[in-house]
């Protein structure tokens, strides 16, 4: 039996879905990211100065 | 890697959906009109809230009211491929699988209601999931399909978010908020009969029971003028209650006599008019009227702010 036959069977992506792909995967991080920026800020606006408040 | 399945040949491909395509499934237009109405909501409330805070809640009623729409496209897709009106979206295009629109409401759902409950209070919170609750399930699941009625108790869904608004700044329900919630709940029969009227043979192919493939036209447009001058009286109250000021007053009485004019123009039409020219223009008009209504109340009510500075 030869060597190639016992890889596994993969579907090559277009060009096309490819750059799809790409763009669904910078979308997610970018959403992410503002997400991380909107729970800062929000907790930052909700409790003031005493978000930093805190016994060490 | 995301796959769709092709509704057509029924094989499985590599998706070639894009971030654009995943923002369709929010209902772009119906979120504009949920951001603007919550964001009078909150601006007529008394008391204060912070800028950034009224931001992030606006922002989370926008996307909670966005995954609302993904969770009724992936519920509707067998009905919306066969509606001209509808069969571009995502999922009848063969662009986004009905399993990822599921997971993609639910997951900006529970978001949307966790960052506006614990940002704002648990009523505010609440009443948003309440609302994505109400249209995903009671709505679009039940009644859409089954009563001609659907749209008139499904409307109360889209009628929420000035009582959401209104909710973050107090954390409460008031008489206020509920005539907010009225005036937009009973809009929506005038202004949805008035398009299901010429889009008739669109809701009758795709098995859909709206009042005029229902009930008959005639019954429609007698409907369509008794919530008329139902919601032209009601668009009034904040007026005399105090909540809104004369201008506000004359603007909501000249645009209701307008509203029934179109109405009763509607009515006068003749049943077998093919072309529906009144129906098209009160469907128009009622656009023009709520968006113009909640424009003066915002006006005013940034107004008094301004000079309470």
């Amino acid at each position: 039996m030869a060597m190639s036959d016992n890889r596994p069977e993969t579907i090559e992506p277009t060009e096309a879905q490819k750059k799809a792909q790409r763009r669904r995967s910078i979308a997610i991080g970018v959403v992410l990211a503002a997400f991380v920026v909107i729970v800062y800020v929000g907790s930052w606006a909700k409790m003031g100065a005493a978000l930093f408040d805190r016994q060490m | 890697m995301a796959l769709v399945e092709n509704i057509e040949s029924n094989e499985a491909r590599i998706s070639e959906a894009l971030p654009g395509d995943y923002f369709a499934l929010l209902k772009p237009r119906v979120m504009s009109l949920v951001v603007f109405t919550a964001f009078v909501g909150m601006m007529m409330a008394p008391g204060h809230i912070n800028p950034l805070t009224a931001l992030i809640a606006i922002l989370a009623i926008a996307v909670g009211g966005g995954a609302s729409g993904a969770l009724n496209m992936w519920y509707d897709a067998d009905i919306d491929a066969v509606m001209t009106r509808t069969k571009k979206r995502p999922i009848p295009a063969g662009k986004i699988a009905r399993g990822e629109a599921l997971a993609f409401g639910l997951t900006l759902s529970v978001f949307a209601v966790l960052t506006l409950g614990t940002l704002t209070n648990w009523v505010a919170g609440g009443l948003l999931a309440f609302t994505i609750f109400f249209y995903a399930v009671i709505y679009t699941m039940w009644l859409k399909r089954s009563t001609p009625q659907n749209i008139v108790i499904g409307g109360a869904a889209g009628a929420f978010p000035p009582m959401i608004g209104w909710a973050a700044v107090t954390g409460s329900v008031s008489l206020e908020s509920v005539i907010l919630f009225l005036i937009i709940f009973l809009w929506t029969p005038p202004h949805f009969w008035a398009l299901a009227l010429f889009k008739l043979r669109d809701y009758d192919m795709a098995h859909v029971p709206m009042l005029p493939n229902v009930a008959g036209e005639r019954h429609t447009k007698l409907q369509i003028v008794a919530y008329s001058v139902v919601l032209t009286g009601v668009a009034i109250l904040p007026w005399p209650l105090g909540f809104a000021g004369p201008v506000y007053g004359t603007v909501a009485i000249l645009l209701g006599l307008n509203f029934l004019r179109h109405a009763w123009a509607v009515w006068r039409m003749d049943d077998g008019d093919a072309t529906m020219v009144p129906a098209k223009k009160l469907f128009g008009f009622s656009l023009v009227y709520l968006a113009s209504l909640f424009s003066v109340l915002l006006a005013e009510a940034l107004v008094s702010m301004a000079l309470a500075w």
